[in-house]
């Protein structure tokens, strides 16, 4: 009823990839900063039909990617507490701290109570019907993901939950992109944007990118034929002079987004400075909840102090989801790491930068 | 992180609705969405509706498409 | 006197007294019926001639009734699936169960009940077997153990015979029972049409079979169509090349799996078949699959080349080519 199915396999894919091609572009890197985007481009197969200088690279769009290691390793030790249900979406579960195979299954494997959910809103459920566990929910996520959090935690605090609270992690697009433009080693044309965020945020969201930055930037879908026609728009952009923010996903983002989201998402969260792996501290890039809902604050309930880890191995991922290094440029790429056994988050999603290309590599 | 898919609306109750999507139900939260209907269709991201599409939005959207591919 | 059935499994039932005995005369002899298991010896004598198949599997699966099946279905489909695979004609079977103290007996008697239906749709017996019971919290309800004996009709059927020009059939639509499991297991969703496909293979096995052209056959079951197309062509020099628009996938499955950012390529079968045959076969077979039930929606989804010497590759709705690595784990649900 939507047109799903020619969102997948456009009328136009051919003649787009041809435009392509005839932008004549010299090297090229445009970058995604979505994990989503990550999959939908490695499930089109997108990549190999571009032409070979046009470099489409991940960026520190994947939550799971960003977590650095001192947290996830205070999450493993959550995780010990007897009293404590951790809940999670699944994207987590693999994702080791600073210790190699170390991580939530593992710790399951073990013995730990971690359960997997598709939404925050079951773990309240699950935290009436345990009245005698604590249920914490590990929060990760961007915009996308930020306003239903925030509604989790309110309806917690109307239903007068006193075992239920949200470790928050949520994290803001903008700040990950404002780093990555402003460090030394930027080198990336233009910004395919991410379409759910822009759904929360609006187009307007990303406007700074053009207009404080002059990069180029294009909103995109996740269908084949929205990442097709995004990337061309972008690349005819990068071809042009005049930087721009172009919107490809109409049906979904508008300029000033959804109002009634972000309101609830002021109401629930403050900014603050947050730990992102490869970019370090960035001021006000993450999300913490308000003094009202303290009460279902996981880090003050449960102490939570995550120690700096960054450098503890020869992992780098942090400069490969910023685009600085090309997975085999790490030391343990393909040795140490494999997609059996990863070090660092880029190798655990089964299209994050360092799998997909292990893949690849050989065809 | 952006992982959302377009559910339709067949039952709503205040701010939670159930939801269906190629014969998957689910019930989701709609209070990002302005003057929901049955019948309407939302994206929905880990159990919350995001924002409302309809068919003609999903129309215009595929002829943009069109229209850059036949431009080049 | 006999003691008859109580409500419940309780350790007693597996300690070989006499309750074990009612358990085995009340409940699964009746089911069963054949002279080979009434004998009640501690081995069946059966008669045989030719090469034999012979194949296990264990089955764990939880929940244990799930839509569309049970593991006691599960359990006689498995391990028939695979003598059938193998160009074997399935004719014995043995039944070990490992049964939970606190099991409902009712369930036990419904899993059993559907041991023996299935068993009947494929003419199969179940000739022998056994049972222990675990203590409380040591078991999920019930672990079942099947072994299977079958003639082998069809011999050599192998993936080294597999050669380039070759076309890769699938009986039907994919990633039905892994979707049907995991939402049952999760309860993410409600999915009222989403079933297991769990079927016995055997007559769509021998349907395909007799058309000639047949190089190897395989029930894609964990890790699903990906995982075990990759099983006929690693470590060698040919590749697999799918197209994305060939493969069958039903409606809700498709859903399903978008909604919880799973693929059905890797989603677990239990009632498909994939067939590599020769390319001038290929039409038969189709035919006789579509002409039997289970197989209506058989389909071509991809054929053998030497590109990728060792890959399995999918060429995208784009246009483009994915490589279908075997996962390293199962699949999870993911909102990224």
């Amino acid at each position: 009823m939507l047109y799903e199915a020619q969102f997948r396999s456009p009328d136009g894919g051919a003649k787009l990839l041809d435009g392509i091609r005839k932008l004549n572009l010299p090297e090229t890197w445009i970058m995604e900063v979505c994990g989503t985007h990550t999959m939908s481009i490695a499930k089109a197969g997108l990549r190999q039909l571009l032409p070979p200088q046009i470099h489409l690279i991940s960026g520190p769009g994947c939550p799971v990617c960003v977590t650095p290691a001192g947290v996830m390793d205070e999450i493993l030790r959550l995780s010990e507490n007897p009293d404590v249900i951790l809940t999670t979406y699944g994207d987590l579960m693999r994702v080791p701290g600073s210790v190699q195979g170390d991580n939530l299954q593992r710790r399951k494997a073990q013995g730990a109570d971690v359960r997997m959910f598709y939404s925050p809103m079951d773990c309240l459920e699950l935290a009436e019907q345990e009245p005698n566990r604590e249920v914490v929910f590990l929060g990760v996520g961007f915009e996308t993901t930020a306003p239903g959090t925030a509604i989790a935690v309110q309806e917690a605090k109307a239903r007068g939950l006193k075992n239920f609270s949200v470790l928050c992690l949520l994290k803001r697009t903008e700040s990950a992109l404002r780093a990555l433009i402003e460090s030394e080693e930027f080198h990336v044309s233009g910004f395919l944007c991410p379409g759910h965020v822009a759904t929360i945020v609006g187009a307007e969201g990303f406007s700074f990118l053009s207009e404080e930055y002059g990069i180029p930037s294009v909103i995109g879908g996740f269908e084949a034929g929205d990442i097709l026609a995004a990337v061309y728009r972008l690349l005819r952009q990068i071809k042009g002079s005049i930087p721009q923010l172009e919107n490809e996903y109409t049906r979904a983002v508008t300029a000033e987004g959804n109002t009634m989201a972000q309101a609830v998402m002021a109401e629930t969260f403050r900014y603050r400075d947050d730990v992102w792996r490869g970019l370090g501290t960035i001021p006000e890039s993450g999300y913490g909840l308000r003094a009202e809902f303290a009460a279902f604050d996981a880090e003050r309930k449960f102490s939570f102090q995550p120690e700096d880890k960054e450098g503890m191995t020869s992992c780098k991922c942090g400069d490969i989801i910023c685009g600085h290094r090309e997975p085999a440029g790490c030391p343990l790429f393909g040795t140490a790491c494999v997609p059996e056994n990863p070090v660092g988050p880029c190798m655990v999603s089964s299209e994050g930068a360092c799998a997909a290309a292990y893949k690849y590599q050989r065809l | 992180m952006c992982l959302a898919i377009p559910f339709q609306l067949v039952q709503i109750e205040g701010n939670t609705a159930i939801g269906e999507a190629a014969g998957v139900q689910r019930k989701i939260r709609i209070d990002f969405i302005r003057e929901p209907r049955v019948g309407d269709f939302v994206i929905v991201h880990a159990g919350f509706a995001i924002e409302k599409m309809n068919e003609q939005q999903a129309l215009d959207n595929l002829e943009a498409i069109s229209e850059a591919a036949n431009a080049v | 006197m006999r003691e008859s059935l109580e409500e419940i499994i309780t350790l007693d039932y597996g300690s070989g007294g006499k309750k074990t005995s009612s358990l085995i005369e009340e409940m699964l002899v009746p089911a069963f019926q054949n002279e080979a298991l009434s004998a009640l010896g501690d081995g069946a004598i059966l008669k045989h001639q030719g090469d034999l198949v012979f194949s296990t599997d264990s089955y764990v699966i939880s929940p244990y009734f799930f839509p569309g099946g049970d593991i006691g279905k599960l359990s006689v489909c498995g391990t028939v699936n695979d003598l059938s695979m193998c160009g074997g004609t399935p004719q014995y079977l043995s039944l070990g169960f490992i049964l939970e103290e606190g099991l409902p007996v009712a369930d036990l008697r419904r899993i059993v009940d559907s041991i023996a239906r299935t068993a009947a749709s494929c003419s199969v017996q179940v000739v022998t077997g056994d049972t222990k019971v675990v203590e409380r919290g040591r078991g999920d309800g019930i672990y079942i153990n099947t072994a299977g004996i079958g003639t082998l009709t069809w011999p050599g059927l192998t993936p080294d015979r597999i050669q380039e020009g070759d076309l890769v059939i699938v009986s039907g639509t994919v990633g039905d029972h892994g979707t049907a499991v995991m939402l049952a297991r999760s309860g993410m969703m409600e999915a009222a049409e989403i079933q297991s496909d769990c079927m016995p293979l055997n007559k769509l096995a021998e349907a395909a079979l007799k058309c000639g052209g047949v190089r190897v056959l395989r029930d894609p079951t964990r890790g699903g169509v990906a995982t075990t197309l990759n099983e006929f062509v690693e470590n060698g020099s040919l590749t697999i090349e799918l197209e994305e628009g060939a493969v069958p996938v039903a409606e809700g499955v498709a859903g399903a799996c978008e909604i919880l950012g799973l693929d059905p390529l890797y989603c677990a079968n239990e009632g498909k078949m994939l067939v590599i045959a020769e390319e001038t076969a290929a039409d038969e077979i189709l035919n006789a699959l579509h002409r039997t039930p289970g197989g209506e929606n058989a389909a071509v989804i991809g054929h053998v080349t030497k590109r990728y010497p060792g890959k399995v590759v999918l060429r995208t709705y784009l246009g483009g080519t994915r490589i279908l690595a075997k996962l390293t784990g199962a699949q999870l649900p993911r909102i990224c």
